[in-house]
């Protein structure tokens, strides 16, 4: 409860400094060495790194519609069981999240579960249809205070729609969070197209097909002076854009996911043997169809390295739940998508923090402040400052682990890191002030009673 | 390799193992010329043809090489079953399992079907891939490979691989599994390919296959290969903007007459049927002294009956995943 207080002992902070922490009535009420505890909670953070709480910008909760794959309860205590603070929920529900009722109603079940912020994304175009603009004043000016819109899943491919959702969103002070993919270019398409995907006889999805749009968006924002915001970089090339991009001045943000960061397309090949018992994945893989696809090592190199130089300006999950018979099938068949909340502290720490890319504070950078930016969610400008909200995680960065389904804590585990050895474990999140996380356990909170949401 | 439990891709054979199929295959043929042309190997064992995708032709030669083995045969059609919202492949498979399956020959729309049943839990059969997707047909490939080796060394052919051989294949590698059969075990057999195709027909990254590539039909013609290789052309490629239209594709890649008379005189013409004839094939070149169209029908039971013997003869009930090397 934000009630109780806690005193964080001895935690590191992203630029270092050692200090303790008093949360007190969901904020951080004071920071320094050798605090009293004056009743409050210890816990003892020695050898653990503070993050301010975590903020994805890309998270799918399937509720309405799609409960069977998640809910907000629990893809949020998913979110919390990965240290993260804030979630954007998606827009391709159903119904979709193209009215101020819909994003209302996402946004109370939110605060009714309590383990994180859930900040509604809404639809750019009525039902995701790509043919007329949803509501975007209502939603932005509805309780939810939507400020992302996303047709993500698909693209925004209409270039004319496309100029108009960029104008008009920016009327409202929010981005259009774009999902970069040419429909035509990717029909049927299975896999990133390349020698690889011709051998296992998949469709290829091109990297030209995410670069041309990207392209096409970052000149058109520039055009009519809006901010534009890309999802999932996957590509070499997408990377190039947006450098280029960037410095000609157009207000582009870009994220890149903890998947395409750590995987490569080889491994849907299949790296484990017929041993049921081996790490790795046999071939053929569905937990590795996602979309955009894994790409090819350079491409992994190019994107660690554009987060590394700030091209690249946060890392965002795409958190995507689903059904285990959605997995369970040939990969023409299965589900694009994979979970990744649980994972993403761990994934980002492999990819980036070890081999040198980030350092703790870059990584408060592109997992929390930076988001936190880009969907306008306040309270994330000055973690651990008295005052601000008690939003905020531990981590033993020298924990190693191999990734279990006992890690999983939302309703999907189609995670391709299940049976990998991962480094970096969550100790405890704050949301609020409120332990969500304690002891590497995520905590039980007062089940929400049922409300009526219009 | 790790001995033949599933045939699930012709680039999982190595040239030990595809020469050991082909030689059992040479006894399997010989089976044909008995009286009784049956064998009581695989008496009291079950195949089951799992045809996710029609395939008249390939399931009734399959049918036919699991009854000359005295096999009991169970056939499941899925017919009219498409990608998404077919029947499960799990389902299905756990269903057939529980009938007490020794062998399933599984055809399906989606590339790698058969290696996600072989290596899933769902069933503990021998898995033989009889077609998935775009991505491979080994029995085609072997049955293709035989159909080479048959024509070049004739009674002489057990122990023989394709050493020199020069294939060419022409037309839609891009969505051919029998192209791509091909190529995962002709250059493990010593052959060397040759893929001839409309740039849009030829797969992103070919030149990072174990071939050479080009779009000019004449000038491989001209090459004199000892094989030439006719693919054929689907009716959906017609109208998806892979080539204009069937007569200028005819003009570039089709074997008509006047290439059909080009030919170096000991090039052999082939075709996996069924054939568009006057698109890829004109009915000359098909029904030419050259043509080992039929042959290769002929050779597939044969084939098949090399595969099911050896991935059921393998040992699966000694229990070794090792066991039953070919
Ligand atoms: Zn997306």
């Amino acid at each position: 409860m934000s009630g109780t207080a806690y005193l964080i002992r001895g935690a590191t902070l992203p630029d270092g400094e050692t200090t303790d922490l008093l949360v007190r009535e969901g904020r951080i009420a004071e920071r320094g060495a050798g605090l009293s505890d004056r009743g409050a909670i210890p816990v003892d953070a020695a050898g653990l790194r503070a993050l301010p709480g975590l903020v994805d910008l890309h998270t799918h909760l399937r509720e309405p519609g799609f409960e069977q794959s998640e809910t907000v309860l629990t893809g949020s205590r998913a979110a919390a069981a990965g240290g993260f603070t804030t979630v954007h929920a998606m827009a391709n529900t159903f119904p979709v999240q193209d009215t101020a009722g819909v994003v209302e109603q996402v946004a109370a079940l939110g605060a009714a579960a309590g383990y994180a912020t859930v900040r509604p994304v809404g639809a750019v175009t009525v039902g995701l249809a790509g043919e007329r603009l949803a509501e975007i004043g209502a939603m932005a000016r509805s309780r939810a205070a939507v400020r992302v819109f996303s047709d993500d899943g698909k693209c925004v491919h209409d270039a004319l729609l496309m100029r108009r959702a960029l104008e008009y969103v920016a009327t409202f002070d929010g981005v259009v969070a774009q999902h970069a993919q040419e429909p035509r270019l990717t029909e049927g398409a299975q896999m990133n197209e390349g020698a690889l995907a011709s051998t296992l006889g998949l469709a290829g999805w091109p990297a030209v097909a995410e670069e041309a749009i990207i392209a096409r968006d970052v000149l058109l924002a520039e055009h009519v002076g809006a901010r534009l915001h890309v999802c999932h970089l996957s590509t070499a090339g997408s990377v190039d854009v947006i450098r280029w991009a960037k410095a000609r001045g157009i207000a582009v943000t870009a994220e890149a996911t903890p998947h395409h960061l750590l995987l490569t397309e080889q491994l849907i090949a299949g790296d484990a043997a017929l041993d049921p018992d081996a790490v790795g994945h046999r071939g053929y893989d569905s937990r590795l169809k996602v979309n955009p696809p894994l790409r090819r090592d350079e491409d992994v190199r190019a994107l660690r390295a554009a987060v590394a130089d700030g091209t690249i300006d946060i890392v965002a999950t795409d958190h995507a739940p689903h059904p285990v018979e959605s997995k369970e099938c040939a990969w023409a068949e299965a589900s694009f998508g994979m979970v990744g909340l649980e994972s993403a502290l761990s994934v980002v720490q492999a990819a980036l923090v070890d081999p040198g890319h980030l350092d703790w504070g870059d990584v408060a950078r592109v997992l929390s402040r930076t988001p936190a930016e880009i969907g306008r969610v306040p309270g994330y400008d000055a973690p651990f400052a008295p005052g601000s909200p008690a939003h905020l995680t531990l981590v033993d960065p020298t924990a190693r682990r191999r990734f279990g389904r006992a890690q999983l804590r939302g309703r999907g585990v189609n995670s391709p890191y299940l049976g990998r050895e991962l480094p970096g474990r969550i100790v405890a999140t704050f949301h609020a002030g409120v332990a969500t996380v304690l002891d590497g356990e995520l905590q039980t909170l007062p089940t929400p009673t049922d409300h009526e949401v219009a | 390799m790790t001995g033949l439990r599933h045939l699930l891709a012709s680039a999982d054979l190595d040239r030990a193992s595809a020469i050991a199929l082909l030689d059992t295959a040479e006894d399997m043929a010989d089976v044909a010329t008995r009286r009784v042309p049956k064998l009581p190997t695989l008496q009291g064992r079950t195949v089951a043809n799992l045809f996710f995708e029609d395939s008249t032709r390939t399931r009734l030669s399959f049918e036919a090489a699991a009854k000359r083995l005295s096999a009991d045969v169970i056939t499941f059609s899925a017919k009219g079953s498409s990608v998404s919202k077919g029947e499960s492949l799990k389902d299905t498979a756990q269903t057939i399992a529980a009938m007490g399956i020794d062998a399933v020959v599984l055809r399906h729309a989606a590339s790698g079907a058969a290696r996600v049943l072989a290596e899933s839990a769902w069933i503990d059969a021998a898995v033989v891939n009889a077609g998935d997707g775009t991505h491979d047909h080994p029995t085609q490939g072997l049955l293709d490979a035989y159909t080479m080796r048959k024509a070049r060394h004739g009674a002489d052919s057990r122990g023989q691989g394709l050493d020199g051989l020069r294939v060419t294949i022409v037309g839609d590698v891009l969505h051919s599994r029998v192209a791509r059969a091909n190529l995962g075990l002709l250059p493990t057999l010593g052959a060397r390919v040759h893929l001839v195709a409309p740039r849009t027909l030829l797969p992103f990254g070919a030149e990072q296959w174990p071939v050479t590539t080009s779009s000019d039909l004449d000038a491989a013609i001209a090459d004199a290969p000892d094989v030439l290789m006719m693919l054929r052309i689907q009716q959906e490629r017609m109208h998806a903007a892979y080539f204009p239209h069937e007569r200028e594709y005819a003009g570039f890649w089709g074997l008509d007459e006047e290439r059909f008379a080009r030919l170096h005189a000991d090039t052999m013409v082939m075709h996996p049927g069924p054939m568009n004839r006057g698109l890829e094939i004109s009915a000359a070149a098909a029904d030419s002294e050259r043509s080992l169209v039929l042959d290769q029908v002929a050779n597939g039971v044969a084939i098949r009956m090399a595969v099911l013997y050896t991935v059921l003869s393998g040992g699966r009930h000694a229990g070794a995943r090792e066991a039953g090397a070919a």
